[in-house]
Protein backbone atom coordinates (compact mmCIF):
# COMPACT_ATOMS: atom_id res chain seq x y z
CA UNK A 1 0.00 0.00 0.00
CA UNK A 2 1.18 3.31 -0.79
CA UNK A 3 2.08 6.41 1.93
CA UNK A 4 -0.50 6.89 4.33
CA UNK A 5 -0.40 10.69 3.31
CA UNK A 6 -1.58 10.22 -0.21
CA UNK A 7 -5.61 10.22 -0.15
CA UNK A 8 -7.78 9.34 -2.75
CA UNK A 9 -9.12 12.24 -4.90
CA UNK A 10 -12.69 10.31 -4.29
CA UNK A 11 -12.30 10.41 -0.80
CA UNK A 12 -11.29 13.91 -0.54
CA UNK A 13 -14.99 14.60 -2.18
CA UNK A 14 -16.40 13.04 0.72
CA UNK A 15 -15.19 15.36 2.87
CA UNK A 16 -18.14 14.88 5.38
CA UNK A 17 -17.65 11.13 5.73
CA UNK A 18 -15.49 10.20 8.34
CA UNK A 19 -11.71 8.69 7.30
CA UNK A 20 -12.07 4.81 7.95
CA UNK A 21 -9.42 3.49 9.91
CA UNK A 22 -9.15 0.58 12.60
CA UNK A 23 -10.89 2.28 15.54
CA UNK A 24 -13.70 3.18 13.02
CA UNK A 25 -13.86 -0.02 11.11
CA UNK A 26 -14.00 -1.85 14.70
CA UNK A 27 -17.01 1.02 15.95
CA UNK A 28 -18.73 0.36 12.91
CA UNK A 29 -18.52 -3.56 13.41
CA UNK A 30 -19.95 -3.08 16.71
CA UNK A 31 -23.08 -0.64 15.38
CA UNK A 32 -24.05 -3.50 12.77
CA UNK A 33 -23.68 -5.97 15.55
CA UNK A 34 -26.33 -3.99 17.67
CA UNK A 35 -28.27 -3.38 14.87
CA UNK A 36 -28.72 -6.96 13.87
CA UNK A 37 -29.38 -7.31 17.52
CA UNK A 38 -32.36 -5.01 17.73
CA UNK A 39 -33.55 -6.71 14.58
CA UNK A 40 -33.28 -10.77 15.96
CA UNK A 41 -33.96 -10.54 19.31
CA UNK A 42 -37.36 -8.85 20.04
CA UNK A 43 -38.36 -12.25 17.28
CA UNK A 44 -36.98 -14.16 19.33
CA UNK A 45 -38.48 -12.73 23.00
CA UNK A 46 -41.82 -12.97 21.44
CA UNK A 47 -41.65 -16.55 20.20
CA UNK A 48 -40.69 -17.09 23.88
CA UNK A 49 -43.74 -14.84 25.28
CA UNK A 50 -46.27 -17.05 23.15
CA UNK A 51 -45.04 -20.46 23.76
CA UNK A 52 -45.09 -19.16 27.93
CA UNK A 53 -48.40 -17.90 27.60
CA UNK A 54 -50.52 -20.03 24.94
CA UNK A 55 -48.06 -23.33 23.80
CA UNK A 56 -50.58 -23.33 21.13
CA UNK A 57 -49.52 -20.25 19.85
CA UNK A 58 -46.37 -22.84 18.43
CA UNK A 59 -46.89 -21.77 14.84
CA UNK A 60 -46.87 -18.31 15.44
CA UNK A 61 -43.55 -18.60 18.14
CA UNK A 62 -41.80 -20.78 15.32
CA UNK A 63 -42.63 -18.02 12.44
CA UNK A 64 -41.16 -16.01 15.06
CA UNK A 65 -37.89 -17.65 15.03
CA UNK A 66 -37.72 -17.85 11.48
CA UNK A 67 -37.89 -14.37 11.18
CA UNK A 68 -34.79 -14.38 13.81
CA UNK A 69 -33.06 -16.59 11.55
CA UNK A 70 -33.67 -15.07 8.29
CA UNK A 71 -33.33 -11.52 8.95
CA UNK A 72 -28.79 -11.63 9.32
CA UNK A 73 -28.89 -14.43 6.67
CA UNK A 74 -30.76 -11.40 4.13
CA UNK A 75 -28.28 -8.65 5.28
CA UNK A 76 -25.44 -11.60 4.69
CA UNK A 77 -26.99 -12.24 1.38
CA UNK A 78 -26.14 -8.41 0.84
CA UNK A 79 -22.89 -8.54 1.83
CA UNK A 80 -22.60 -11.42 -0.75
CA UNK A 81 -23.56 -9.53 -3.43
CA UNK A 82 -20.72 -7.36 -3.67
CA UNK A 83 -18.79 -9.80 -5.22
CA UNK A 84 -21.15 -11.66 -7.31
CA UNK A 85 -19.74 -11.76 -10.98
CA UNK A 86 -21.29 -9.08 -13.40
CA UNK A 87 -22.31 -9.54 -17.07
CA UNK A 88 -18.91 -10.28 -19.52
CA UNK A 89 -17.81 -8.27 -21.89
CA UNK A 90 -16.55 -10.03 -25.50
CA UNK A 91 -13.61 -12.24 -25.40
CA UNK A 92 -10.97 -10.01 -26.52
CA UNK A 93 -11.82 -6.87 -24.30
CA UNK A 94 -12.18 -9.46 -20.96
CA UNK A 95 -8.73 -11.27 -22.50
CA UNK A 96 -6.90 -8.09 -22.90
CA UNK A 97 -8.11 -6.26 -19.33
CA UNK A 98 -7.09 -10.04 -17.46
CA UNK A 99 -3.55 -9.66 -19.07
CA UNK A 100 -3.40 -6.11 -17.56
CA UNK A 101 -4.64 -7.14 -14.33
CA UNK A 102 -2.60 -9.94 -14.38
CA UNK A 103 0.40 -7.72 -14.71
CA UNK A 104 -0.21 -5.92 -11.76
CA UNK A 105 -0.60 -9.58 -9.32
CA UNK A 106 1.87 -11.50 -8.17
CA UNK A 107 1.34 -15.72 -9.54
CA UNK A 108 -0.65 -16.57 -6.43
CA UNK A 109 -2.74 -14.20 -7.01
CA UNK A 110 -3.37 -14.30 -10.69
CA UNK A 111 -4.60 -17.92 -9.91
CA UNK A 112 -6.58 -17.43 -7.49
CA UNK A 113 -8.21 -15.00 -10.24
CA UNK A 114 -8.04 -17.02 -12.60
CA UNK A 115 -10.30 -19.69 -10.64
CA UNK A 116 -12.56 -17.18 -8.87
CA UNK A 117 -12.83 -14.05 -10.71
CA UNK A 118 -11.70 -12.14 -7.45
CA UNK A 119 -8.85 -10.39 -6.44
CA UNK A 120 -6.61 -10.85 -3.32
CA UNK A 121 -4.83 -8.21 -1.57
CA UNK A 122 -3.25 -7.58 1.40
CA UNK A 123 -3.56 -4.20 3.45
CA UNK A 124 -2.81 -2.29 6.24
CA UNK A 125 -6.34 -2.76 7.83
CA UNK A 126 -6.34 -6.41 6.88
CA UNK A 127 -6.74 -9.03 3.97
CA UNK A 128 -8.95 -7.97 1.21
CA UNK A 129 -11.17 -9.41 -1.36
CA UNK A 130 -11.40 -7.75 -4.48
CA UNK A 131 -14.51 -7.97 -7.00
CA UNK A 132 -15.83 -6.09 -9.85
CA UNK A 133 -17.97 -4.06 -7.96
CA UNK A 134 -17.73 -4.80 -4.41
CA UNK A 135 -14.92 -5.46 -1.85
CA UNK A 136 -14.77 -7.69 1.80
CA UNK A 137 -12.22 -7.10 3.91
CA UNK A 138 -11.14 -9.15 6.85
CA UNK A 139 -9.63 -7.31 9.50
CA UNK A 140 -8.31 -10.50 11.56
CA UNK A 141 -8.25 -14.08 11.80
CA UNK A 142 -11.24 -14.70 13.11
CA UNK A 143 -14.98 -12.87 12.94
CA UNK A 144 -16.10 -10.38 10.77
CA UNK A 145 -16.27 -9.46 7.63
CA UNK A 146 -16.92 -6.42 6.20
CA UNK A 147 -18.50 -6.00 2.36
CA UNK A 148 -18.38 -2.82 0.56
CA UNK A 149 -19.84 -1.69 -2.49
CA UNK A 150 -17.47 0.06 -4.75
CA UNK A 151 -17.28 0.18 -8.47
CA UNK A 152 -16.10 2.39 -11.14
CA UNK A 153 -18.41 5.82 -11.29
CA UNK A 154 -21.46 5.02 -13.05
CA UNK A 155 -21.99 8.25 -13.43
CA UNK A 156 -19.28 8.29 -16.24
CA UNK A 157 -19.96 7.61 -19.78
CA UNK A 158 -17.44 4.73 -20.04
CA UNK A 159 -18.02 2.92 -17.42
CA UNK A 160 -20.56 0.73 -18.09
CA UNK A 161 -18.22 -0.51 -21.26
CA UNK A 162 -15.46 -2.01 -19.03
CA UNK A 163 -14.68 -5.66 -19.10
CA UNK A 164 -14.43 -7.87 -15.64
CA UNK A 165 -10.68 -7.49 -15.45
CA UNK A 166 -10.75 -3.49 -16.24
CA UNK A 167 -13.48 -3.25 -13.17
CA UNK A 168 -11.00 -4.93 -10.92
CA UNK A 169 -7.79 -3.00 -11.95
CA UNK A 170 -9.72 0.25 -10.99
CA UNK A 171 -10.31 -0.88 -7.69
CA UNK A 172 -7.12 -2.46 -7.29
CA UNK A 173 -5.42 0.76 -8.23
CA UNK A 174 -7.54 2.85 -5.98
CA UNK A 175 -6.97 0.60 -3.07
CA UNK A 176 -3.33 0.39 -3.31
CA UNK A 177 -3.03 4.07 -3.57
CA UNK A 178 -5.33 4.68 -0.34
CA UNK A 179 -6.89 1.94 1.21
CA UNK A 180 -8.47 4.12 4.39
CA UNK A 181 -9.62 6.49 1.42
CA UNK A 182 -10.43 3.08 -0.39
CA UNK A 183 -12.74 2.18 2.32
CA UNK A 184 -14.55 5.29 3.31
CA UNK A 185 -15.63 6.20 -0.43
CA UNK A 186 -16.54 2.80 -0.40
CA UNK A 187 -20.02 1.81 0.82
CA UNK A 188 -20.23 -0.54 3.75
CA UNK A 189 -23.13 -3.27 2.95
CA UNK A 190 -22.74 -5.49 5.62
CA UNK A 191 -20.11 -6.39 8.77
CA UNK A 192 -20.92 -9.63 10.15
CA UNK A 193 -19.86 -12.89 10.82
CA UNK A 194 -17.32 -14.66 8.11
CA UNK A 195 -19.34 -18.39 8.62
CA UNK A 196 -22.91 -16.71 7.68
CA UNK A 197 -21.45 -15.04 4.83
CA UNK A 198 -19.22 -17.58 3.87
CA UNK A 199 -22.41 -19.71 3.53
CA UNK A 200 -24.36 -17.06 1.24
CA UNK A 201 -21.27 -16.72 -1.52
CA UNK A 202 -21.58 -18.66 -4.86
CA UNK A 203 -19.56 -21.59 -3.96
CA UNK A 204 -17.34 -20.63 -6.81
CA UNK A 205 -16.40 -17.61 -4.71
CA UNK A 206 -15.74 -19.41 -1.66
CA UNK A 207 -12.51 -20.38 -2.61
CA UNK A 208 -11.36 -16.73 -2.07
CA UNK A 209 -12.27 -16.30 1.23
CA UNK A 210 -10.59 -19.32 1.92
CA UNK A 211 -7.26 -17.94 0.82
CA UNK A 212 -7.88 -15.03 2.92
CA UNK A 213 -8.58 -16.75 6.27
CA UNK A 214 -5.64 -18.96 4.90
CA UNK A 215 -3.28 -15.86 4.46
CA UNK A 216 -4.32 -14.22 7.42
CA UNK A 217 -3.43 -17.20 9.56
CA UNK A 218 -0.25 -17.67 7.83
CA UNK A 219 0.70 -13.90 8.75
CA UNK A 220 -0.53 -14.11 12.57
CA UNK A 221 2.02 -17.71 12.51
CA UNK A 222 4.77 -15.58 11.52
CA UNK A 223 4.04 -12.59 13.82
CA UNK A 224 3.03 -14.01 17.04
CA UNK B 1 9.54 2.12 -23.92
CA UNK B 2 7.11 3.73 -21.61
CA UNK B 3 3.55 3.39 -22.09
CA UNK B 4 0.69 5.88 -21.08
CA UNK B 5 -2.32 3.31 -21.38
CA UNK B 6 -5.98 3.67 -20.63
CA UNK B 7 -8.24 1.02 -19.14
CA UNK B 8 -11.80 0.97 -21.36
CA UNK B 9 -14.33 -1.10 -23.29
CA UNK B 10 -11.79 -2.65 -25.28
CA UNK B 11 -9.23 -3.98 -22.16
CA UNK B 12 -6.94 -0.64 -22.41
CA UNK B 13 -5.70 1.21 -25.28
CA UNK B 14 -1.95 2.69 -25.62
CA UNK B 15 -2.62 6.48 -25.66
CA UNK B 16 1.14 7.21 -25.73
CA UNK B 17 4.38 5.51 -26.19
CA UNK B 18 7.29 7.59 -25.95
CA UNK B 19 11.30 7.38 -24.06
CA UNK B 20 13.06 9.71 -22.20
CA UNK B 21 16.02 10.79 -24.39
CA UNK B 22 12.96 11.15 -27.75
CA UNK B 23 11.73 15.00 -26.92
CA UNK B 24 9.18 14.82 -29.29
CA UNK B 25 7.51 11.46 -28.40
CA UNK B 26 7.74 13.11 -24.96
CA UNK B 27 5.73 16.39 -25.49
CA UNK B 28 3.23 14.30 -27.33
CA UNK B 29 2.97 12.04 -24.01
CA UNK B 30 2.47 14.94 -21.89
CA UNK B 31 -0.04 16.26 -24.51
CA UNK B 32 -1.88 13.24 -24.39
CA UNK B 33 -1.71 13.03 -20.55
CA UNK B 34 -3.11 16.50 -19.98
CA UNK B 35 -5.98 15.81 -22.15
CA UNK B 36 -7.10 12.36 -20.62
CA UNK B 37 -7.02 14.08 -17.17
CA UNK B 38 -9.03 16.90 -18.66
CA UNK B 39 -11.63 14.09 -19.78
CA UNK B 40 -11.86 12.73 -16.10
CA UNK B 41 -9.15 9.98 -15.94
CA UNK B 42 -6.72 9.64 -12.65
CA UNK B 43 -3.15 8.60 -13.70
CA UNK B 44 -1.44 5.68 -11.38
CA UNK B 45 1.99 4.47 -11.68
CA UNK B 46 2.66 0.87 -10.05
CA UNK B 47 5.21 1.57 -7.04
CA UNK B 48 6.17 -1.66 -5.98
CA UNK B 49 4.73 -4.56 -5.28
CA UNK B 50 0.98 -3.61 -3.74
CA UNK B 51 1.52 0.13 -4.34
CA UNK B 52 0.47 2.14 -6.52
CA UNK B 53 0.61 5.83 -6.42
CA UNK B 54 -1.26 8.68 -8.09
CA UNK B 55 0.43 10.84 -10.65
CA UNK B 56 -0.07 14.60 -12.13
CA UNK B 57 2.47 15.23 -14.17
CA UNK B 58 3.46 12.48 -16.41
CA UNK B 59 6.34 10.83 -15.22
CA UNK B 60 8.90 10.50 -18.18
CA UNK B 61 10.67 7.51 -16.31
CA UNK B 62 8.08 5.61 -15.26
CA UNK B 63 7.64 2.07 -17.65
CA UNK B 64 4.04 1.99 -17.03
CA UNK B 65 0.96 4.98 -16.55
CA UNK B 66 -2.04 3.72 -16.21
CA UNK B 67 -5.37 5.91 -16.76
CA UNK B 68 -8.36 4.75 -14.66
CA UNK B 69 -11.66 6.14 -13.88
CA UNK B 70 -12.80 7.67 -10.88
CA UNK B 71 -14.91 4.97 -8.51
CA UNK B 72 -17.95 5.62 -6.34
CA UNK B 73 -19.56 3.75 -3.54
CA UNK B 74 -22.35 1.44 -4.78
Amino acid sequence: MAALGEVLPEAEALSWRPRVDAARLRHQGRLWTLSAAFHVLPFGFAAALLMWVQPLALPVALACLAHAWVIPELYAQRGANVLRPRPRAADAPEQRSAGLLGDLLDHEARDLHARTGLVLEPGRLGTWIVGEAGAMLLPGRRGRVYCYCIKVDPRHPAAGELPSGDRIAHLLLALRSDEHGFATVANLSFAGARWRLRRRLHKELRPALDAAVARLAHASTRTG
Amino acid sequence: MSRLIRMDHTGHSTVAEWTADDPAAVDAAVEAFRAELDRGYLAMITAGPGQAEQVRELPVDADLVILRLPIAGG
